[in-house]
């Protein structure tokens, strides 16, 4: 892992202490999860103790402590969504890729999410696969969008 | 670019900005907010760059990717002005007849307007559609005007004249006088009035104060704060600064979930803009006030959409609520009274001053003023961001607006407020939204989210829905809310599984009394789903309890497919796509499900063709035996 992104990041925040969820995020979304040798760095040059870094970490659902795989499924599973077969779309995701919601396969291809809304409900049911949506799916559809990741 | 350093410097920038615009050139819009681009707007712009490039018109079009209208269903949508021809569901091989048939020999393409499904005529606007003609969109019709990444769009519009106003023509108190009279009452939960809380803040004898945008938008099902964020960033933001100047505050911050990667990059973008042209900052447009704003983006935790939690979070700390006996308005982030209030809220400040306080009342009810933007969603035909005057009943929004249930399906409830709020049924839908009405009938106004059901949505399988929600968002600091949703979601999941027990109803009743000690409003609110279902639907409850029957034939645990021997026809379809390889087929051989291997998917319902008709799902009754082996043979 490359430290020097990580300052950068942190410098980005101008080493504030408040901007800790903030600089978290970054990292996040720099390496889909955050490796402890970051959070150790931010700890140190933010003088945040550790442990409120992983009360952080733990308490807000977008980060995560493992490694996600390079394909990031999000299954919304929002009211509107719901009412129109989420959970039949949740279903089929999990027996396409083999991976529960909230878990990565051993080869770090898929990793499984729930969401609470992606904020285009009027497509419902929403799946989103690396950041684009596909909206008013049915699950016949999902294990050729699937098929297409490497 | 110049910082504009007096009301005349911004009104000649203005005119230069109008002066510039031609009215009769053509300009092609292009809805580029989230549902559109879900539904492929991107390449829908890329594509009328490339054509119109080939037909050298580049200079001669304008194309725009503006904010979302409402209709997001029906999207991709393309708007052409100057005539204003809305075309819906536009995709990119659309691009190259649009460009040569409506912008070269001005004619309509009629397969892309809207067709009145009952009558079959077309609408050539968005004035002739049903479902804006029964809206009144003082906010979202400026959504579709805006470049939503252009300042100048804005300030062609008539943008940041309201806080130039309030800068150098109206006091603090008359500003805050002005939002008195208006009666805006909060658009993000719970309906408090929006000038309290800012006088509240004003009194107090603390110098530092603040002023915050909530646009976390954590009601699944709701998303008018994403479309006024990304569409319209600088009409939220110019609320915020009004907001400012009337309560004191010198700096703001602006709280977007992470959810929504378009709302901060706009809104961004916006306070950039901002910047340049001097409306953030020192001395803004010369008046001596200075206010600065920050973005913070919630990294995904409901409760932080709560006021004292989502000012935890701002800090820079797990978001977790505090006891309300102090209000946030005087004792908020850092201990400094901060006004706190939700997109919407703020949307609505610029045009109260611009247009008045009158003219706000003017629309709604005399205890709920102004309008109010809902997302109607769920089983329902038009759907998509719908304004209304306050007060107009739910049958007219869903039947006038959303026109009606699609698939000949029958309306069972309509879900408003979110997590904190209720079911309505059939017999309460003319009861008028406003936010003393929706609480009477046991939901709540909230933020707007309005999910529409229908008769294949099980009421007890919602109440565990939303409990299921909470289970995952309660903050766990409180044992009341804590324990209370862990209990209600064990004895809700197991009545939808067929194990309910005599006298459920009666501890879910219980379970939701003792929450009332809760802490935040998560907790106190948190059995409403709950409640509103045992008040409206008992009878499900019962059947699922006594009967074992699930009557929306929802509840996986307590349906069986079947295929009706009467009817199947061989025709092989549901064997092919079972994906749990469960039915037995055959040549002319009556299809037939092995219930051991049947995992529910409904698969075979769906591929079943509609002329047959032989799958069927049954609940509270056994399934029929399968029929013989030597009686499988039609003739
Ligand atoms: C658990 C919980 C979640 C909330 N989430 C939101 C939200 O996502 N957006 C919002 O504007 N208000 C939310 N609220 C309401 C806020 O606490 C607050 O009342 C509101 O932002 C004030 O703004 P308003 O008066 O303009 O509505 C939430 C409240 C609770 C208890
Ligand atoms: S009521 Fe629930 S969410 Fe609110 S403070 Fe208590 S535990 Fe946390
Ligand atoms: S419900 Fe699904 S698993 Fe069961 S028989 Fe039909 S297609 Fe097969
Ligand atoms: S509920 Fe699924 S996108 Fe909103
Ligand atoms: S996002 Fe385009 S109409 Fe709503």
């Amino acid at each position: 892992m490359d430290i020097s992104k990580i300052d950068q990041i942190i410098d980005k925040h101008d080493g504030e202490a408040s901007s800790l969820i903030q600089i978290l995020l970054d990292i996040q979304s720099e390496h889909n999860w955050l490796p402890k040798e970051a959070l150790k760095r931010v700890s140190e040059k933010l003088q945040v103790p550790m442990s409120r870094i992983q009360h952080i970490a733990t308490f807000y659902k977008a980060f995560s402590l493992v490694p996600k795989g390079r394909h990031q499924v999000h299954v919304c599973m929002g009211t509107a969504c719901h009412v129109r077969g989420a959970q039949r779309v949740l279903d089929t995701v999990q027996e396409v890729t083999g991976v529960k919601s909230g878990e990565t396969d051993s080869d770090l291809k898929f990793s499984v999410e729930t969401v609470n809304c992606l904020g285009c409900c009027a497509l419902g049911p929403v799946m989103e696969v690396d950041g684009k949506h596909h909206g008013n799916i049915a699950p016949s559809q999902i294990a050729s969008v699937l098929n297409n990741c490497e | 670019m110049t910082r504009l350093n007096s009301p005349e410097k911004l009104e000649c920038a203005r005119k230069d900005i109008v002066s510039r615009i031609d009215p009769t050139k053509p300009c092609i819009s292009v809805c580029a907010g989230a549902g559109c681009l879900a539904s492929g707007a991107a390449e829908v712009i890329a594509a009328f760059k490339t054509e119109l490039d080939f037909h050298g018109l580049t200079t001669e079009v304008n194309t725009k990717g503006t904010g979302c209208p409402g209709f997001c269903e029906r999207g991709p949508i393309v708007m052409i002005y100057p005539e204003g021809i809305c075309y819906l569901k536009v995709k990119p091989e659309d691009v190259p007849e649009i460009v040569s048939h409506t912008i070269k020999e001005k004619k309509v393409v009629d397969r892309l307007l809207y067709e009145d499904p009952a009558t079959g005529t077309r609408a050539l606007r968005e004035s002739d559609i049903p479902f804006y003609k029964n809206q009144q969109r003082n906010i979202l019709s400026e959504n579709i005007r805006l470049d939503s990444k252009s300042m100048d769009d804005y300030l062609a519009i008539g943008g940041y004249s309201a806080l130039s106003k309030v800068l150098f023509q109206m006091t603090p108190e008359e500003v805050m006088g002005e939002i008195k009279k208006s009666n805006l009452r909060g658009r993000g939960g719970g309906g408090f009035p929006a000038w309290r809380k800012w006088e509240e803040s004003r009194n107090a004898p603390d110098p530092i104060k603040y002023v915050i945008v909530n646009a976390d938008e954590g009601d699944p099902g709701a998303f008018m704060d994403r479309a006024l964020i990304e569409g319209n960033p600088h009409s939220i933001l110019e609320g915020l600064i009004i907001g400012a100047y009337a309560v004191g505050a010198h700096e703001g911050f602006i709280y977007v979930r992470q959810e929504y990667p378009l709302a901060v990059e706009n809104i961004n973008l916006a306070i950039r803009q901002a910047s340049e042209r001097g409306f953030v900052g020192k001395d803004i447009l010369g008046s001596g006030f200075d206010f600065t704003v920050k973005v913070h983006m919630g990294a995904g935790a409901f409760v932080c959409g709560e006021s004292s939690a989502l000012m935890t979070a701002l800090e820079g700390r797990a978001g977790e609520p505090r006891p309300k006996y102090i209000h946030t308005a005087v004792k908020g982030v850092w201990d400094h009274p901060s006004v706190l209030n939700n997109v919407e809220t703020w949307a609505n400040v610029p045009q109260i001053i611009n247009k008045g306080a009158d003219w706000f009342t003017s629309f709604g009810t005399a205890g709920s003023t102004g309008t109010k933007i809902f997302s109607l969603v769920g089983k329902i035909t038009n759907t998509g961001l719908v304004e209304v005057p306050m007060g107009v009943t739910l049958r007219d929004i869903i039947t006038k607006v959303g026109g009606g249930i699609p698939g000949g399906k029958k309306f069972k409830a309509v879900q408003t407020g979110g997590p904190s709020g209720g079911c309505i049924p059939e017999a309460q839908l003319d009861l008028p939204v406003d936010f003393d009405e929706l609480t009477k009938a046991g939901s709540m106004m909230g933020s707007g989210g309005m999910i529409v059901m229908d008769e294949d949505t099980c009421m007890v399988d919602i109440a565990r829905y939303f409990i299921d929600f909470l289970k995952d968002e309660s903050c766990g600091k409180c044992t009341p809310c804590r324990e209370g949703i862990r209990q209600m979601l064990a004895v809700l999941t197991r009545i939808t599984a067929g194990k309910g027990k005599e006298g459920d109803i009666e501890l879910l009743e219980e379970l939701a009394e003792s929450m009332g000690a809760a802490l935040c409003a998560l907790g106190k609110s948190a059995p409403n789903p709950v409640l509103s279902t045992i008040r409206y639907f008992r009878d499900e409850y019962e059947a699922h309890i006594r009967d074992k029957k699930c009557p929306a034939l929802s509840c996986k645990e307590m349906i069986a497919f079947h295929i009706d021997p009467a009817k199947c026809k061989a025709c092989g379809s549901c064997f092919r796509q079972c994906p749990a390889e469960a039915i037995h087929g055959g040549k002319k051989l009556i299809h037939i499900i092995d219930q051991e291997k049947c995992t529910k998917c409904g698969t075979c319902l769906d591929v079943c063709p509609s002329r047959f008709g032989a799958v069927r799902k049954i609940s509270g009754e056994p399934v029929p035996a399968p029929v013989p082996e030597d009686k499988r043979a039609i003739a």
